[in-house]
């Protein structure tokens, strides 16, 4: 037997390019947060108000909180499928870093939730009536917001996985986590479409994915390894 | 291990009887200052403080609810510091410390909120307002929420508590960022009474009882957290020698 000697950068694209595969074979996860994000918004417009000036005003607040939602209701599914076949613990046995593992599957967890949504967002900003002026905010917004909320969430899946009714329990721990993300998100919005400068916005948003990417993924290895080993 | 530097009481405590006998000669001293802070505090708040030039007598609240504010916000801190040793020396009773002090600090946040929206009546004309400091203090009940929502749902006691002490700390790392984020969003709060760096806005003869009131309560939220700390040991340690002597002694 030869010992195969595994970069963490080899560990990292390989990690990331199986997580693809897996979400590709399975659709329906991919799918499922879109269609969610679609129906909320729709909810809006028939609850409250069909007013074009009103759904305006209601617009940058309520695409992210919308995304928000969508989210995290992707994170459940994370880690749940590798806990139950059991190549989680695999992955935690493996003397590589857990912190490059738990960044890799963020990532591609990203592209098929935060990503899909903030393309998917001018649409339904369309419908919403939202001034073209606030395109740009809302699209530069959800790309710098959404990886930290995915790499937050990450921590309360983490936390979740080996409970059989997760579900409500990881909006009870994440939610509250995910307010400064939602203020500066929205009023990133908010300011584009008044004309604001939007640098601010952008340096904070940027200034929390940092701090997110630096240490989301240490506190999502660590309840991993408590998760699975309790 | 390079441990030598932390005093011997520390690892004292680690001993879940040891902290049992020790907080059992701390109780006396606590009910006994706790009770006069609290009645000196409240008799001096509630009648001889002056009443404020513009609020009147209705400011006579924030002798409930500043202190309830700080100590929701303290204990937070002492859960997650509990936890994160526990969750470093392996600790059971910061473990226990962590879990019994999350219901004081959830009912702190819920007394402060609710103070403030008395307050907020006769002051801002509504109960509620979305103004940063309440809504971040609602905040903090949630993060409270969650802490012990992740603990009950969890049937290992180990695995519960180091999962907690995670989220406590992730929580902890968060709130100055809440607190900040919140606060640029929207205020009309006054600003704090007390600052560490400052001499406070008001006479000496209104803030004077607000730090009676203060200290009191900290030493009877001290106090209920170490009765229940107490229970909570007995619960754990149920299967120890020493316990079962205790409550065949008391029986």
């Amino acid at each position: 037997m030869s010992e195969r000697h595994i970069s963490v950068s080899h560990l990292f694209i390989q990690t990331f390019k199986r997580d693809l595969v897996l979400a590709f074979r399975r659709k329906s996860e991919l799918i499922n947060p879109l269609i969610f994000f679609l129906i909320v918004v729709t909810l809006f417009p028939i609850g409250v108000s069909p007013e074009p000036l009103f759904l305006a005003e209601l617009a940058p607040g309520l695409l992210w909180v919308a995304a928000l939602l969508a989210t995290l209701l992707s994170m459940e599914s994370l880690f749940k499928a590798d806990f139950e076949d059991g190549s989680l613990e695999q992955l935690l046995l493996s003397p590589q870093p857990l912190f490059m593992v738990v960044l890799a599957k963020v990532l591609a967890h990203w592209l098929m939730s935060g990503l899909a949504l903030t393309i998917v967002a001018p649409i339904l900003a369309v419908m919403l009536f939202l001034p073209f002026e606030g395109m740009p905010g809302l699209m530069l917004s959800l790309l710098l917001g959404t990886p930290t909320l995915s790499l937050i969430g990450a921590i309360g899946a983490a936390l979740t996985v080996g409970l059989r009714r997760g579900g409500v329990l990881i909006s009870l721990l994440v939610l509250p986590l995910y307010i400064p993300v939602l203020i500066f998100g929205s009023s990133a919005v908010q300011a584009a479409i008044t004309g604001l400068p939007l640098g601010g916005y952008f340096a904070l948003l940027g200034a929390l994915l940092a701090l997110a990417l630096a240490l989301a993924p240490l506190a999502t290895g660590a309840a991993l390894r408590i998760s699975v080993s309790g | 291990m390079a441990t030598k530097w932390l005093p011997r009481w520390f690892f004292q405590l680690a001993s879940p009887r040891w902290c049992y006998q020790f907080t059992g000669k701390l109780i006396p001293w606590f009910a006994v200052i706790s009770i006069t802070l609290m009645v000196i505090g409240t008799i001096w708040g509630l009648a001889f403080a002056p009443a404020d030039y513009q609020q009147g007598n209705s400011f006579r609240i924030i002798y409930l609810h500043v202190p309830s504010a700080i100590l929701a916000q303290s204990f937070y801190m002492l859960m997650a510091l509990a936890g994160a040793i526990g969750l470093i020396w392996k600790m059971k009773v910061a473990d226990m410390v962590a879990k019994s002090v999350a219901p004081i600090g959830a009912a702190l946040a819920v007394l402060a909120l609710l103070t403030g929206a008395i307050w907020g009546k006769p002051t801002w004309g509504s109960w509620w307002v979305w103004d940063a400091r309440l809504t971040s203090m609602l905040v903090l009940l949630f993060l409270y929420l969650g802490v012990i929502a992740l603990n009950s749902a969890i049937e290992s006691e180990t695995t519960a508590a180091q999962a907690t002490a995670v989220l406590a700390l992730v929580g902890l790392v968060n709130i100055p960022i809440i607190k900040y984020s919140v606060e640029w969003w929207n205020t009309l709060h006054q600003p704090a009474t007390f600052k560490l760096t400052e001499k406070p806005a008001m006479p000496a003869e209104m803030w004077l009882p607000l730090l009676v009131m203060l200290i009191g309560f900290y030493t009877i939220f001290g106090l209920a957290l170490m009765l229940r700390l107490r229970n909570e040991i007995l619960v754990r340690e149920r299967r120890a020698s020493w316990v079962k002597e205790l409550l065949t002694v008391k029986a």
